[in-house]
């Protein structure tokens, strides 16, 4: 039986669609947490990037949902959940560069098409499920103790 | 090299600095935040033409040594109170940003 490592800490945010004024509150609050906790600079940086660039597509792209933060023994897991629209196309979604950032978030600095990439290279386990209609499920986690390169 | 010496080499003007004593190490110029959040270093001054509010986001989440507005570009007084509140450090400059980063870069890299 694989040891399930137990919940140390558990934090759940709501993200409100369109914000963007409040766009980034929930990584600056997430990254208090870990900070107070003691994680170690890298953790910390990582998982705010995570939850920065998650929670600025569920400002930008979805009907709003929740990031939920779960801090283990071994891990710092950051879940996303969103009401949709869903993406059809999750592979697609995920190339460099690809983007349906509306024009006034490109002018604002968004919409360059790395969100999912740079999500990608600051976990060390990473999965989306999508359902168009539905939402979009994001599950991001940063493992303790495994040098990052 | 300590931030308050280059504050005063490139003349930016001060907007919100909590800590000038802290190590410069090399800077970034970009206006796509994800990009930013890619590559920038802590400890590096980020020159940028963006001025919204997730701008100190990106620059706390980073912990950049601070950022440099290029061109004049005045941020809000919600930017200027958000960054003071989170202890970012923002600076103006009326100069390109082609022209802030060579100066930067010359006094980093002589």
């Amino acid at each position: 039986m694989p040891r399930v490592a137990p919940v140390v800490h558990k934090r759940i945010y709501e993200v409100a669609p369109r914000d963007l004024d409040r766009a980034g509150a929930v990584s600056t609050e997430v990254r208090k947490e870990l900070l107070a906790l003691g994680m170690s600079p890298d953790v910390v940086r990582r998982a705010s990037v995570v939850c920065f660039e998650g929670e600025m597509n569920m400002v930008l792209y979805s009907e709003g949902g929740r990031i939920i933060l779960l801090v283990k023994d071994d891990r710092v897991e950051l879940l996303f959940s969103d009401r949709g629209p869903g993406i059809a196309d999750v592979d697609l979604a995920s190339q460099p560069g690809y983007s349906t950032a509306p024009d006034w978030a490109r002018e604002l600095g968004f919409g360059a098409g790395l969100g999912i990439t740079n999500m990608e290279e600051n976990s060390d386990l990473f999965k989306i499920r999508s359902r168009v209609g539905k939402g979009t499920v994001v599950r991001a986690t940063i493992l303790l103790g495994v040098p990052f390169f | 090299m300590k931030l308050a010496r280059i504050v005063a080499e490139l003349g930016l003007e001060n907007l919100a600095a909590g800590d000038l004593t802290r190590e410069v190490t090399g800077g970034y110029c970009s206006d796509l935040l994800s990009d930013v959040l890619a590559h920038v270093a802590p400890g590096e001054l980020w020159i940028t033409h963006q001025r919204h509010l997730n701008v100190v986001a990106v620059a706390k989440l980073r912990d950049v040594a601070g950022v440099i507005f290029a061109q004049g570009n005045r941020p809000g007084h919600d930017v200027v109170s958000r960054a003071a509140a989170e202890g970012v450090n923002l600076f103006l400059s009326e100069r390109s940003a082609f022209e802030i980063a060579g100066r930067l870069y010359r006094l980093l890299r002589p």
